[in-house]
């Protein structure tokens, strides 16, 4: 840093900002690269398009590097190395994400009609056309909705034991497992109900028991949301209503839990949002059904992560069971998107308090 | 309302609800905790009500509890039956009469797809974190942030579908490339078969876990004292002196905390890999070829055929999934905390 730019055109007058490259030199750089690459790729005979792109990507590095190097200086000329390898990043992580977005979209329209939302399984070969997902959606709106209802109390109220109430090593404790308990793989989460509930219990596969396995996963998230939302509301409030002599459980309840419904709600469709997508522990519990059962207490269920699992594995390489896992995977990116939509709606609408 | 405010002593900014302990309304020291409840506990309702909600944070430990016991006391069944060596055995017949099974090749496999998936996300995702609060236009940064939320929501299925379908099929031509290239290293031999190798993955993994580590990275990268960063502005550094020397030293402890998280999550990531890696039960140098499994992906493959002792097995292998990523994210967890307290002094 000690040593002063060095113009390239060295006879330059003294300028408080040494010489720039022009706004347009990264473009041209860059289409000057892709045309070295192509060069380059038509001499050696390569014709694959990644090939060719990362080498142009190297090359307009390299590229940038000199000839900033030659004009700008070598600091400058990292910053433009930075700034190009920032954006490659981008790149690099557009096009896989974007390609998961358009293939499920593109392929899962095929199938995608009312009959398909509006059918079973019930007798239809993996390998045949037809068929559909409603059973997979029952069983996953009955599987989510049950582990909702466990896991919410449970969750909201611990998040008031710990912003409201919640001091000394208990509070520490439950807020480290609560920390921890959000990294707990699904599938771990499904070996325990399978080992307490199935084998020690003996209860049998059935969407309830997935259910439990849901709800663990569940609270962590709802615990942690809620928590944020209930720091959020101000202590004004709180000993405003103190102050009236109102006691402390009806203070959180009329007054605390009200104020922050909106962020609460957020959180809550969030976490449903997350486990409506959990297959692991749906395939070690629920065990999965081609027919329609509405009941979640009893007998196997389907649901629609492992009806889209299900049908990739059991395809044989057939078609007709790929198309339909991938009819089904729009349809659970559809809900959980729009989930996410709903909550984060909710949020913005509900913010300004 | 508000007069009522101005007799409580020292009321509480809703900005300083950060610390860990939060704060209720009259400051007490700890040990008072006893005093308060009694005082809480004389009229009913608060006693039933802070039962309750106490009760909820027990309850949570006691699931914590029971996932250890529960699945300690069934793998203790499972390990005793065992005829090989638990933690060495090289294979997995849990349905044969004199069950041997090992571990050995699932942790190798979870390790290597692991180390992959880090050594490829973590730079990308510290990138797209600086590009989105440091180079982008700010409506663009905004929209991504917005767009890669939504895609830590996309089912692990949905990836692991895409994974088989659309990402195997392309994997063939790097691996033709290193085979060519570096196949004389042996770790990318490749015998042609159809690229459902670790690597394939890994680099599956790898995807995944990005928008995990982005999200917390850029929430960090954002907390950087903007005093920091136009201090160095000020001296004439470069936007790119900028963040090595203000943005990515404040935002170290946060990148790695974010990194173990997308580990976790990696090391414990199921259906992706299930549908992807093609399963064979050994351990391979090459990471082009079959080989290899991990933890969880074992589970959900073998689960369908597995006995009672298959499934006693199964869970002994999930209890060591259990513990292993209960380290990393309590190790996270605690370098977060370590990080809010340092933070929390400087600014």
């Amino acid at each position: 840093m000690s040593t002063a730019p060095v113009t390239a055109t060295g006879a330059a007058p003294r300028t408080l900002r040494g010489a720039r490259l022009p706004k347009w030199s990264p473009w041209a750089i860059a289409a000057g690269a892709v045309v070295v690459a192509v060069v380059l790729g038509l001499v050696a005979d390569m014709d694959n398009p990644a090939q060719l792109g990362l080498i142009a990507a190297i090359l307009f590095v390299l590229g940038t590097y000199g000839i900033a190097t030659r004009v700008e200086g070598r600091r400058q000329a990292k910053d433009r190395v930075a700034t190009s390898l920032v954006w490659v990043c981008f790149l690099l992580a557009v096009f896989p994400l974007a390609s998961l977005l358009w293939e499920t979209v593109r392929q899962g329209v095929k199938d995608l009609d009312f009959y398909f939302l509006s059918h079973s399984m019930g007798v239809v070969a993996d390998t045949e056309t037809g068929g559909g997902i409603y059973h997979a959606i029952l069983g996953t709106l009955e599987q989510v909705g049950l582990a909702t209802v466990v896991a919410v109390p449970v969750g909201v109220l611990t998040a008031v034991y710990l912003v409201e109430y919640g001091r000394g090593k208990l509070a520490q404790a439950v807020t480290f497992f609560v920390d921890v308990m959000t990294g707990i793989p699904s599938i771990v989460a499904g070996l325990f109900v399978l080992s307490f509930w199935i084998l020690i219990l003996d209860m049998g596969y059935s969407g309830f028991a997935g259910s439990l396995a849901l709800a663990i996963l569940m609270m962590p998230i709802v615990v942690r949301s809620t928590e944020e939302m209930l720091k959020l509301v101000p202590n004004e409030l709180r000993e405003a209503s103190l102050a009236l002599g109102v006691p402390k459980w009806r203070t959180i309840l009329k007054v605390v839990l009200p104020t922050s419904i909106g962020g609460i709600t957020t959180g809550i469709m969030l976490a449903v949002a997350r486990i409506t997508g959990e297959t692991a522990p749906v395939l070690l519990l629920v065990w999965g059904t081609n027919f329609i059962n509405t009941n979640p207490f009893k007998d196997p269920q389907a649901s629609l992560p492992l009806y889209i699992y299900q049908q990739y594995a059991n395809s044989a390489g057939y078609g007709a069971a790929y198309d339909r896992a991938w009819a089904a995977a729009l349809t659970l990116i559809a809900i959980v998107m729009i989930l996410n939509l709903v909550a984060r709606g909710i949020a913005r609408w509900k913010s300004p308090r | 309302m508000d007069t009522t405010t101005q007799n409580t002593e020292q009321p509480e900014q809703p900005g300083d609800a950060e610390q860990p302990p939060p704060t209720t309304p009259a400051p007490a020291p700890a040990t008072a905790e006893e005093k308060r409840a009694s005082r809480g506990a004389t009229r009913p309702g608060d006693r039933v009500f802070l039962g309750l909600s106490r009760g909820s944070g027990i309850f949570l430990l006691v699931i914590m509890a029971a996932i250890a016991a529960f699945l300690a006391y069934r793998a203790s069944i499972a390990i005793s039956k065992d005829h090989g060596n638990f933690l060495t055995t090289l294979e997995w017949n849990t349905n044969v009469d004199p069950p041997v099974f090992g571990i050995a090749v699932l942790a190798f496999g979870t390790v290597v797809s692991s180390i992959i998936a880090m050594a490829l996300a973590v730079p990308v995702a510290v990138g797209i974190a600086l590009f989105i609060t440091h180079y982008s236009p700010r409506k663009l940064g905004g929209t991504l942030a917005y767009v890669i939320d939504l895609l830590a929501a996309v089912p692990s299925i949905v990836y692991g579908l895409w994974g088989a379908l659309v990402l195997v099929p392309h994997m063939e031509g790097l691996f033709g490339w290193l085979d060519k290239y570096f196949g004389w290293t042996g770790i990318f031999e490749w015998q042609q078969g159809a690229p459902r190798s670790l690597l394939t993955v890994g680099i599956l993994l790898a995807i995944m876990i990005l928008p995990v580590i982005t999200n917390v990275s850029r929430e960090v990268f954002r907390q950087v004292p903007r005093m920091h960063e136009e201090a160095a502005l000020a001296l004439g550094a470069t936007r790119w002196e900028v963040i090595r020397m203000s943005v990515l030293p404040f935002g170290r402890s946060g990148v790695i905390s974010a990194s173990m998280l997308g580990l976790g999550r990696a090391l414990g990531e199921t259906m992706a890999v299930a549908t992807v890696l093609s399963p064979t039960f050994k351990i391979n140098a090459s990471l082009l070829d079959p080989g290899g499994g991990t933890f969880a992906q074992n589970i959900a493959s073998k689960f369908g055929e597995a006995t009672d002792t298959g499934r006693d097995a199964l869970i002994a292998s999930g209890l060591v999934l259990f513990v292993i990523t209960l380290l990393v994210n309590g190790a996270a967890r605690m370098i977060i905390a370590r990080r809010k307290e340092y933070s929390g002094a400087n600014a």
